[in-house]
């Protein structure tokens, strides 16, 4: 904040008084603006700094201890051992492995579909308005009630997917879906796109509505045909919302714990344990609280770094004067 | 000729179309099915589409609570109205204030704009669970716990950076040239946000608060943590009282899943003529 | 400012907001309460612990007792963020057989050994205070008791030709074969061993049935010796023969009641709950075919003189070590535990006091419900024999690494083995810290 306003307090009842002769001090438009500027963003900076802040740096802290949970633990100082000890582990690794192969998958997924289905809607077939109300379905099925749709779906002996494509004549035999090693985590990704599609379908189809029209005709005008009208010049002015959308999703990917806790527990054998999930086993089950902090500074670091790769590809910053 | 070309487009996109509705529609018309089952229907082999018998008494259990004979479907309608409060709050407040620090940090150049920015989305990169245990201990001594206040004020700490970041690309979109306009026509700055930013961009911040409202309607963990009876609880965790110690009463969850999706998808009705009217004001140029 | 009065006037609407629609209903000042915490659908239902607790603040004026009721997978975490606050979100909570060492290693629980009466110690079943007594010391009431059980389907059983259920694995392999060959159903058995504690659960019964042990005489693991292979082995083969629903690897308890509901299984090993729910015409297409057997042993553990197997699942009430109020928290754990109390509700849970099942007592019990003369000389049979899982501190995580390697061996990621060589590298790790 410019230091320049203490020599001038602020005369509260000046400021609020409706009378539109009220005397104004000489500020340059760029300090009002400023100044305006603080007076917008302070009360969301409040709210999340407010209440993120001591829990953030009391994990912060926690991840140099040893902290096991209990009343009466020392906690003891260890530096980056907890960060050290993960480094080690194998199963940390694999971890961070499996669930970069979920983010990259379902986001990716998400995004194909999303921008696919957005464009559909922008071009009005029959139906269009119903289509995009529907859409909000999935998205509004809660995440647990998703989780155990979806594991009904996947059931080997009753589950819709076994019986579906039997009499589609793809299977021969009801196959134990979830017990498949190597298809457990596609399982999870399938029932995660269901889930959250919509949203980047929204998002994407919401900034198509805002696109001028005439851009399109224009270039219809020159000569361009479909595809280049999508690539040249709708995709470009479209990214700002398909950064939004690419970065949520990934950040949430990356961080994605429920579905999973109700589709397979991580199971089987550790084939859908993803980074957050470990995080919470060591947190609550295991008792490990230094270990825990330590994994979640690690994933805010893989999140944020992903965040800023991705802004510093795709960000083209308007023009803000 | 050309007419018969356009029939054609119009009928191929709408063929597009199907698909994407089956794949949206087949799990929700199979949630729906199991809705309206009996639990020995459900585990039928092989399944049945339909129900051959079927029946309402899993959403009777909920709705008219004393007909139920287990505690859960009856505590239900409570949490469903908890969920539908808090979410509402949330997605206000959320927009109301998350709107203004979102044109701020776009549009306005002042110090530590950036800084902000990169502050504001980092809150949001560390995963919930870790933050659960240090909010309890502060919610406690508050003794807000178990209170509706304590869920609306955690889950803005988490929609407040996505609700401002989402609108201030929406706001981005909105061509200067208007506000350049309109800056010349003798605006003030807040002049600008609400008589020319806003209006424009209410396709933005629908789409905005739908995202803000189905956070905070899907969140799980912390509702389960934070409340402990019905002052308080929410439609997830109330859901989740349907899984018992080793059996799920799936029926009960599947209608308890619908009767949840409802509010969401009714109020995404309700506000999508707002959507559409952003379509127009879009086309306007300075 | 226009602005500032906009603003001024969004903060005032958004406190009253937040005060309308935030704030719950505040506590009244008087009488003491204590807030319990249970696993809700354990033993009685929500309904009726809540009328217990009426009744009790009818006899106790001065005590008001607020019950929470939550799923098992919540209970455990819901302890630990409870015990971060002062005063503690509970006075008292339901806990696990298998929490009471890392809890009382955490301090949470509240030493009430001078508390129990003799009459209490003696008249409760003995094995019902595993879930509360280590070393000496006494840290809550016994609650529920329950072990796993072995189920069949008579019906099935009788069209196969088969008289007898069976009395060892090796049996029940023999006999699920012919099933399968007569094509009465294509997996006979059904097994919870998804990637949860269930999992271990009937590793423990399989185990202990094997003459095997989880830990050594020194407290170093066992369960990888080549009877824990041997078994680990057993399972896998079962499923490669087809004669284990493959299902049962991604299948938790409900799943297996599920199967076993449907007729699709002639052989289930669960809690007491499948029984009763077998005889619900709403959840079961197997309306009274379903009979109890003693849980079977392996003929190497039969010789080795082991005469049955099973796994302790009880539940118990603890007190919570910061709680303000012990006196009247143990008060109503006393009076949960209550004869009283017991007898009234026994048609949903078993008594925890021996002498409910002696005398008139027995005759009283049996004819509470339809379904006790069957699960009464079931439980009574099969209690006895209830093994308990390793008590140690680092309970959870130990489970989760023996969940993964039995998961590793019957997926075939791993070599029996291999598998369990590397859970017990684990447990001596986690011993060790």
């Amino acid at each position: 904040m410019d230091l320049r306003y203490k020599a001038d307090p602020p005369n509260i009842f000046e400021m609020t008084a409706i009378s539109p002769t009220r005397p104004r001090r000489r500020l340059s438009l760029r300090q009002q603006d400023a100044r305006t500027a603080w007076l917008l963003v302070i009360p969301s900076l409040v709210v999340i700094l407010g209440v993120a802040l001591w829990p953030i740096i009391y994990t912060f802290i926690l991840s140099f201890y040893h902290a096991p949970t209990g009343i009466n633990q020392v906690r003891t100082f260890v530096g980056l051992g907890n960060f050290i000890e993960m480094v080690k582990d194998q199963t940390f690794w694999e971890t961070i492995g499996r669930t970069m192969y979920f983010t990259v998958a379902s986001v990716g997924l998400e995004m194909v579909l999303g921008m696919a289905i957005a464009q559909l809607i922008h071009f009005h077939p029959w139906g269009w308005k119903f289509l995009r109300f529907c859409l909000i379905i999935p998205w509004a099925v809660p995440t647990i009630v998703n989780g155990a749709m979806w594991r009904w779906i996947y059931s080997a002996d009753f589950g819709a997917l076994n019986s579906l494509f039997m009499q589609l004549g793809l299977i021969k035999h009801y196959i134990p879906w979830l017990t498949l090693p190597n298809l457990a985590m596609p399982l999870v990704i399938l029932a995660d796109v269901w889930h959250m599609m919509p949203f980047v379908a929204l998002i994407l189809q919401a900034a198509l509505a805002t696109l001028p029209i005439e851009l399109d005709e224009a270039a219809a005008v020159d000569g361009a045909n479909a595809f280049q009208r999508f690539w040249q010049i709708r995709l470009p002015l479209l990214r700002p919302a398909i950064l939004v959308a690419l970065i949520a999703r990934t950040v949430d990917a990356f961080r994605v714990f429920d579905i999973v806790y109700i589709l397979t527990s991580s199971g089987p054998a550790n084939k859908t344990l993803t980074i957050t999930y470990l995080t919470y086993l060591n947190s609550f089950p295991w008792g490990k609280q230094g270990i825990g902090a330590a994994l979640s500074f690690l994933i805010s670091i893989f999140t944020i770094s992903m965040a800023l790769i991705f802004i510093r590809f795709l960000y083209r910053p308007e023009e803000t004067q | 000729m050309m007419v018969y070309l356009k029939l054609l487009r119009k009928l191929l996109l709408f063929l597009f179309t199907l698909p994407v509705f089956f794949f949206i529609f087949f799990p929700v018309l199979w949630l729906f099915s199991a809705s309206l089952s009996t639990q020995v229907e459900l585990f039928a082999i092989p399944p049945h589409w339909i129900p051959q018998h079927p029946t309402l008494q899993n959403y009777l259990d909920i709705i008219f609570p004393s007909l139920a004979t287990s505690s859960v479907p009856r505590t239900y309608a409570v949490a469903l109205i908890n969920s539908i409060k808090i979410a509402s709050a949330v997605t206000v407040i959320s927009i109301g204030i998350g709107s203004l620090a979102a044109y701020a940090l776009v549009r306005i150049p002042f110090r530590f704009n950036r800084t902000i920015q990169l502050g504001i989305i980092a809150t949001r990169m560390i995963p919930e669970v870790s933050l659960i245990l240090p909010l309890f201990i502060i919610a406690s001594s508050l003794r807000l716990i178990n209170k509706p206040i304590v869920l609306i004020v955690t889950y803005m700490s988490f929609a407040l950076p996505y609700a401002i970041w989402m609108m201030a690309a929406f706001f981005q979109t909105v061509p200067i040239e208007l506000e350049d306009a309109a800056r010349i026509d003798g605006c003030t700055r807040p002049g600008i946000l609400f008589r020319v930013v806003l209006p424009i961009s209410v396709p933005g911040l629908v789409s905005t608060a739908m995202f803000t409202f189905l956070l905070a309607w899907d969140e799980f963990f912390y509702a389960l943590i934070f409340t402990s009876t019905l002052a308080a609880k929410t439609a997830p965790v109330a859901i989740a009282e349907f899984v018992g110690r080793y059996a799920v009463n799936i029926n009960g969850m599947m209608a308890g899943g619908i009767i949840a999706a409802l509010p969401p998808v009714i109020l995404a009705l309700i506000f999508q003529r707002y959507i559409v009217s952003g379509m127009t004001a879009g086309a306007v140029k300075g | 400012m226009h602005t500032l009065n906009r603003i001024a006037l969004m903060a005032v609407a958004i406190v009253l907001v937040i005060s309308i629609v935030g704030c719950g209903p505040q506590k009244p000042a008087g009488p003491v309460t204590i807030h319990i915490l249970t696993m809700d659908q354990a033993g009685l239902k929500p309904a009726e612990i809540d009328q217990i607790a009426r009744d009790f603040e009818a006899q106790n004026p001065d005590i008001k007792v607020v019950m929470e009721y939550v799923g098992y997978d919540y209970v455990h975490d819901k302890i630990v963020t409870g015990m971060a606050a002062t005063p503690p979100a509970y006075d008292a909570a339901m806990i696990d057989v298998i929490w009471p060492d890392e809890f009382i290693k955490a301090g949470y629980l509240l030493d009430v050994t001078d508390r129990v009466t003799s009459e209490m110690k003696s008249g409760m079943f003995p094995a019902s205070w595993n879930g509360v007594a280590r070393n000496g010391r006494i840290y809550g009431m016994p609650w529920l008791m329950d072990v796993k059980y072995f189920m069949y389907n008579k019906d099935i059983l009788q069209q196969a030709g088969i008289t007898e259920p069976p009395k060892t694995w090796e049996e029940l392999v023999d006999q699920a074969k012919i099933i399968k060959q007569k094509g009465l159903v294509e997996f006979p058995i059904i097994w919870s061993w998804n990637q949860k504690e269930g999992v271990v659960c009937d590793f423990t019964v399989l185990l202990f049935g094997n003459g095997g042990a989880f830990l050594d005489a020194n407290g170093k693991p066992a369960f990888n010796n080549e009877k824990g292979v041997q078994l680990l082995t057993w399972m896998k083969q079962t499923l490669d023969d087809g004669l284990s629903n493959p299902s049962s690897v991604s299948s938790d308890e409900g799943a297996v009641e599920t199967d076993f509901l449907a007729g699709k299984s002639a052989f289930a090993v669960n809690w007491l709950f499948q029984y009763s729910d077998s005889n619900d015409a709403t959840k079961s297409q197997i309306v009274g075919q379903a009979a109890f057997a003693p849980m079977p042993v392996f003929e190497d553990g039969a010789a080795a003189g082991i005469k049955g197997s099973s796994v302790d699942g009880s539940s118990s009430f603890a007190i919570m070590a910061t709680t303000p109020y012990p006196d009247q928290t143990w008060k109503f754990l006393t009076y949960l535990a209550s004869n009283e109390v017991q007898i009234k509700y026994s048609a949903e849970m078993l008594p925890i006091w021996q002498n409910d099942f002696q005398g008139d007592a027995l005759a009283n019990l049996l004819a509470a419900t339809p379904t006790n003369p069957v699960t009464v000389p079931a439980f009574l049979a099969q209690f006895p024999y209830a093994n308990e899982r390793p008590t140690v501190s680092y309970y959870n995580e130990a489970s989760a690494a023996l969940q993964l390697a039995i998961q590793e061996a019957l997926t075939g990621v791993k070599t029996p083995q291999q598998a369990l060589d590397e859970a017990a590298a684990k447990w001596v790790e986690l011993a060790g810290e």
